[in-house]
């Protein structure tokens, strides 16, 4: 089985990697018991996610795709957000070996959850 | 050093050694002929497949003629389990095995079920070893066949067979042992186990890949895998594969030699070492194994709050080579079977590691695993979300 290079450079060096003061919204999704878990946070300005950080539990294709949808949500708005999908992760990252695809899934609802998560929040307080 | 291999994998495979790659040289180009020959160089063919089946004997205590030479330690279980099934069926249809066996056997095991055969899965403590007792109990009046294997490849821990094999003396049931990560690593000879049939690789001692035996007891009755000609008295048929025969030959000799030197109990140092460093520098550490019945070359450890792939791939950046019981590095979604045999919490079985030593490693290889790994597991907590913080 061999990973890509953009996949080894995001696992090695993962980006946005970490926890934020008084996030705007979170996402969890996975189980340790699965081999892999991941934590979203991210920070809403106007509708559009202006920061955003991740923790994983998980192996080399879990760290890497974590680290990619990160940097793909960025700056995006909530429902430009929610248009990323797992193949884009992949493709941005230089494909996935097949028995590691369900990784690109996890990062997918990782994000999904945060945005939930947020706008479940915001009707809250509506 | 940098950029140097460190190898620490060494129950997955050796390299070959010198001797041995020397001794088969001349079976590739120069003594090319088959066995089966009537003419001079296939003579001298036949020789030195006899030379090394000696060799395969005085290594294991056993007489020559016990000894089938196979295409690896694999087809040497199958043989076992396959062989003894179909030529005992009428004496019985019950077999005793255990839950961590190498899939070499359990995967046999799984489709003598599918033929109508009856298994036990014999349960292991959570330090990997059988009871005798547990045999015992297991054992019935249509057992034919118990195959326990001598010591676990993932954790090391080595089963009671002697014990095992004593209470099976004056039974109908055969006892079988998948030796491939003992035989020439520590010492015994098949009287010592009372085994019946042993099954041994030559590639986990310094031989080449592709060649195997297994041992058998003068009037254990088998069922051969491969019908041909009459190779290896009528049980493997098929040409043999004399540079691989000869290299399993020189690689037995080799590990009797070492074995002599007391090579196993410097590896044993080197691996105490590296077990206590890591400890040293590491927290929520899960030590997996039997310290008092374990195999010098091995130890097996889980890394609370990060997964092995990981770790493993940070390692072999750094050109270290090791292995681990997560379901990311076993090409399927499931952790070790053997670790959670063992009753290990499955999160902790995906952050394994195996660290197995060989006859070539030294102090320096294991300093520097223990200088890099404790700033990798550092990073990879880091990054976990399990992960607490340090108490």
């Amino acid at each position: 089985m061999e990973y890509s290079d953009k996949v080894m450079d995001y696992f090695m060096n993962p980006k946005n990697m970490g926890t934020m003061e008084e996030p705007d919204g979170v996402g969890e999704v996975g189980n340790p018991s699965c081999g892999d878990q991941m934590t979203i946070q991210i920070k809403v300005e106007d509708d559009r996610i202006v920061d955003i950080k991740f923790k994983t539990f998980g192996c080399a294709a879990a760290i890497a795709t974590s680290s990619m949808v990160t940097e793909l949500a960025r700056n995006k708005t909530l429902d430009e957000a929610l248009q990323l999908t797992n193949q884009e992760v992949e493709e941005e990252l230089g494909g996935l070996p097949p028995i590691k695809r369900h990784c690109s899934l996890l990062a997918e609802e990782g994000l999904e959850a945060a945005i939930e998560n947020y706008r479940s929040k915001q009707e809250g307080n509506s | 050093m940098e950029n140097s291999l460190i190898y620490l994998d060494h129950n997955a495979t050796t390299p070959v050694a010198p001797e041995v790659l020397q001794a088969m040289q001349p079976f590739h180009r120069e003594q090319f002929a088959n066995p089966s020959s009537p003419y001079r160089i296939a003579t001298e063919a036949a020789q030195a497949r006899e030379t090394a089946r000696e060799a395969v004997a005085e290594l294991l205590g056993c007489k020559s003629q016990e000894i089938i030479f196979t295409g690896c330690g694999t087809e040497a279980d199958n043989l076992a389990i396959k062989g003894v099934g179909f030529a005992r069926r009428q004496q019985g249809n019950h077999i005793i095995t255990t839950k961590i066996e190498h899939h070499a056997v359990l995967k046999s095991c799984q489709w003598m079920e599918k033929q109508g055969f009856e298994l036990t899965y014999l349960d292991v403590d959570e330090t990997g070893r059988v009871s005798p007792e547990q045999v015992e109990r297991s054992l019935r009046d249509d057992t034919i066949l118990v195959t326990i294997m001598h010591a676990n490849n993932e954790v090391g821990t080595v089963q009671p067979l002697q014990e095992i094999g004593e209470l099976l003396a004056d039974k109908q049931a055969y006892f079988h042992t998948d030796a491939v990560q003992t035989a020439g690593k520590i010492p015994f000879t098949v009287e010592d186990l009372k085994v019946d049939l042993l099954s041994i690789s030559a590639h986990k001692i310094y031989g080449p890949k592709g060649v195997g035996a297994l041992y058998r007891r003068q009037g254990t009755t088998l069922q051969p895998l491969l019908h041909g000609g009459r190779h290896e008295n009528n049980l493997r048929a098929g040409t043999e594969n004399i540079a691989g025969i000869v290299g399993l030959g020189a690689a037995a000799r080799l590990a009797r030699k070492n074995l002599a030197e007391s090579a196993d109990k410097r590896v044993a140092e080197l691996r105490d070492r590296l077990e206590a460093g890591l400890f040293e520098k590491i927290t929520d550490l899960k030590f997996n194994g039997n310290r008092n019945h374990r195999l010098p070359t091995t130890v097996n450890l889980s890394f609370n709050y990060i997964e092995g792939e990981a770790m493993l791939l940070h390692l072999d950046a750094h050109g270290i080579a090791v292995s681990s019981g997560s379901a990311c590095t076993s090409g399927t979604l499931d952790a070790s079977h053997v670790l959670l045999a063992m009753g290990v919490p499955v999160e902790l079985a995906h952050g394994s590691l195996r660290f197995s030593l060989g006859y070539e490693n030294t102090e320096a290889d294991i300093q520097r695993v223990i200088d890099l790994l404790p700033g990798i597991v550092r990073k990879l907590r880091e990054i976990s979300p399990l992960y607490p913080g340090e108490q």
